[in-house]
């Protein structure tokens, strides 16, 4: 089976619909490096999820290539190619008449794979994504869309394979769900360190879970690709800045924690920890109606401080 | 109507049997008891036989047609005709079709049954090949499941309880179609109740064959209801949590 993460690189990647007249995508090139995830979003027709079905050949490139980690996925044989890549859709795809176990186990048992080592491998996994063991013995039917959301993850990975594509894959869950199993990802990419494609619609979604965003624009372009700080500080044009948001000042304060900043000598004020993040320190200045914050460390203890314009600098 | 019966071992004979048998009771205990041996028990494994062989033949015939079918879609309409137009010839035309090519024979029996149980079969098992739900299959291809593997693993097993109801239908229309065999072949359930017709209408006779092919349809049925928890747990879930 496979392992690590691997790169995986864009080379003028193109997709023509016999019959269109605009392509899917058009000459996309972008590398993702090793252990990164690279979420591609953008307005509905930009091309995101064709381009994501291009890497394990779901859809068929018209010209250009894709290599992981330097090998061409045109050189390489389609199932050994896909068992290869961990795939998460929207819709998740559980298979309905197999135990969550046996759903786990899908790929490893394609790779031959004995029971026991699924078994315990399905443990391991299921730990690893925040559920219990006891879900190993349910059917899908038995779960909600969250906890089938996990063991999709839980799937996806559990061959380990190097890279991942995961195609909307919280687009189908509530507001509250969805941001916890966020959370979650961001923990268990910690861990596993692989290399992510992630397509999403929601902008803030890209911010948030994003080493790098690549935004597609119709016709499959691309606008920009680069860090979600970079594109909220210095979008590349008109459309980029649009898509953003009006709001991308603030979205960019979030990607800031207190620690980075300058601190003023330790003094008196609403307290705040080093590693609250400065949208979240300015929220605060507004809600206590405060010029002052006294920014505290890990134990509690004031260490700096930072007034409102100091905040805003 | 130029089919003969075959001779039969066994006539009731009223003259010399109980009094209930003489005056042609409802229910003769005592027949039974007496022909459960010699006419009863032959013609119930008989009739076993000929409906195992007649569903057996049909599944295995229904399931090849069901590859071709689901594979090549445009296929799939003459297939269900033909199966369609088989169901709706009346059992006795077609047995008196067959006899000129097959003859009075265990064949001409089986192949009329068998041409029962297709439509049933086929249709159930095109249906729940069909329903497989799109994102299961998305998921197989993109983990990288061959095509054999996507069938066998995915498509099959979801197609499972659509082809066990399929089969219960035809199951239990097989072995109630199975009695009229006897026009043909002096077999089965159907044998002892033309025997007990022409023999004045001997009661006893008739609701015992008829209530053995019930019965047995019933057994039938319950084994592969059976049969259908084991396979399929799946389809018995309530969200539990």
């Amino acid at each position: 089976m496979p392992g690590q993460a691997a790169e995986l690189v864009f080379d003028a990647a193109t997709k023509q619909y016999a019959g269109r007249s605009e392509q899917a995508v058009h000459d996309l090139s972008l590398t993702v490096p090793a252990g990164e995830i690279c979420v591609l979003v953008g307005p509905s027709g930009g091309g995101k999820t064709t381009a994501l079905k291009l890497v394990n050949r779901l859809i068929e490139l018209t010209s250009g290539d894709i290599r992981i980690d330097g090998t061409s996925i045109k050189e390489q044989n389609l199932v050994q190619l896909r068992r290869g890549i961990g795939y998460v859709i929207q819709q998740v795809g559980l298979f309905p008449h197999m135990t969550v176990e046996a759903n786990i186990g899908t790929v490893p048992r394609l790779y031959g794979r004995s029971r026991k080592w699924i078994h315990t491998r399905s443990f391991e996994l299921l730990e690893l994504v925040g559920l219990d063991q006891s879900y190993a013995k349910r059917y899908p039917a038995q779960l909600s869309g969250g906890e089938r959301q996990r063991v999709g993850l839980a799937r996806a990975i559990a061959a380990d394979p190097p890279l991942m594509l995961m195609d909307e894959p919280f687009g189908a869950i509530d507001p509250i769900v969805r941001a916890r199993l966020q959370d979650e990802f961001l923990r268990l990419q910690n861990e596993v360190r692989k290399t992510v494609v992630f397509v999403t619609h929601d902008i803030d979604e890209a911010i948030k879970v994003g080493d790098r965003i690549a935004i597609l624009r119709r016709g499959g372009r691309l606008a920009q690709y680069d860090t979600p700080a970079a594109i909220l500080e210095h979008p590349a044009d008109g459309f980029v800045a649009e898509f953003v948001g009006q709001d991308r000042a603030l979205k960019a304060l979030a990607l800031h924690t207190l620690a980075e900043l300058d601190l003023g000598p330790p003094r008196e004020g609403v307290h705040v920890a080093k590693s609250a993040t400065v949208r979240d320190a300015l929220a605060l200045l507004i809600e206590q109606r405060a010029d002052m914050l006294a920014v505290t460390d890990a134990d509690g203890r004031v260490v700096g401080s930072l007034t409102k314009d100091e905040l805003l600098a | 109507m130029s089919l003969v019966l075959a001779g039969g071992p066994v006539i009731p004979n009223f003259g010399q049997g109980s009094a209930c048998e003489t005056q042609n009771g409802w229910f003769c205990t005592d027949w039974v008891h007496e022909h459960w041996g010699d006419t009863l028990q032959p013609a119930l494994v008989q009739h076993i036989e000929l409906s195992i062989i007649a569903i057996a033949i049909g599944f295995v015939l229904a399931f090849a047609l069901a590859l071709v079918g689901f594979r090549y879609r445009l296929l799939d309409p003459p297939i269900g005709l033909a199966a369609d137009f088989l169901y709706t010839i009346p059992s006795l035309a077609l047995f008196q079709l067959l006899v000129p090519f097959t003859g009075l024979t265990r064949t001409t029996v089986e192949i009329a049954l068998v041409s029962y149980t297709l439509l049933i079969l086929y249709r159930n098992m095109i249906e729940g090949l069909r329903a497989v739900p799109p994102d299961a299959l998305e998921a197989a291809r993109g983990s990288g499941f061959t095509r054999a593997q996507t069938f066998f693993r995915v498509e099959l097993p979801l197609a499972l309880p659509a082809i066990l109801a399929g089969l219960r239908i035809a199951t239990v229309s097989t072995i109630s179609i199975a009695t009229v065999a006897a026009f043909v072949i002096p077999n089965g359930l159907g044998r002892p109740i033309f025997i007990a017709l022409e023999q004045n209408v001997f009661k006893t006779e008739i609701f015992t064959a008829g209530g053995l092919a019930v019965a047995l349809a019933l057994v039938a049925d319950g084994l592969l209801v059976l049969a259908q928890r084991a396979l399929t747990p799946w389809t018995r879930l309530e969200r539990q949590a």
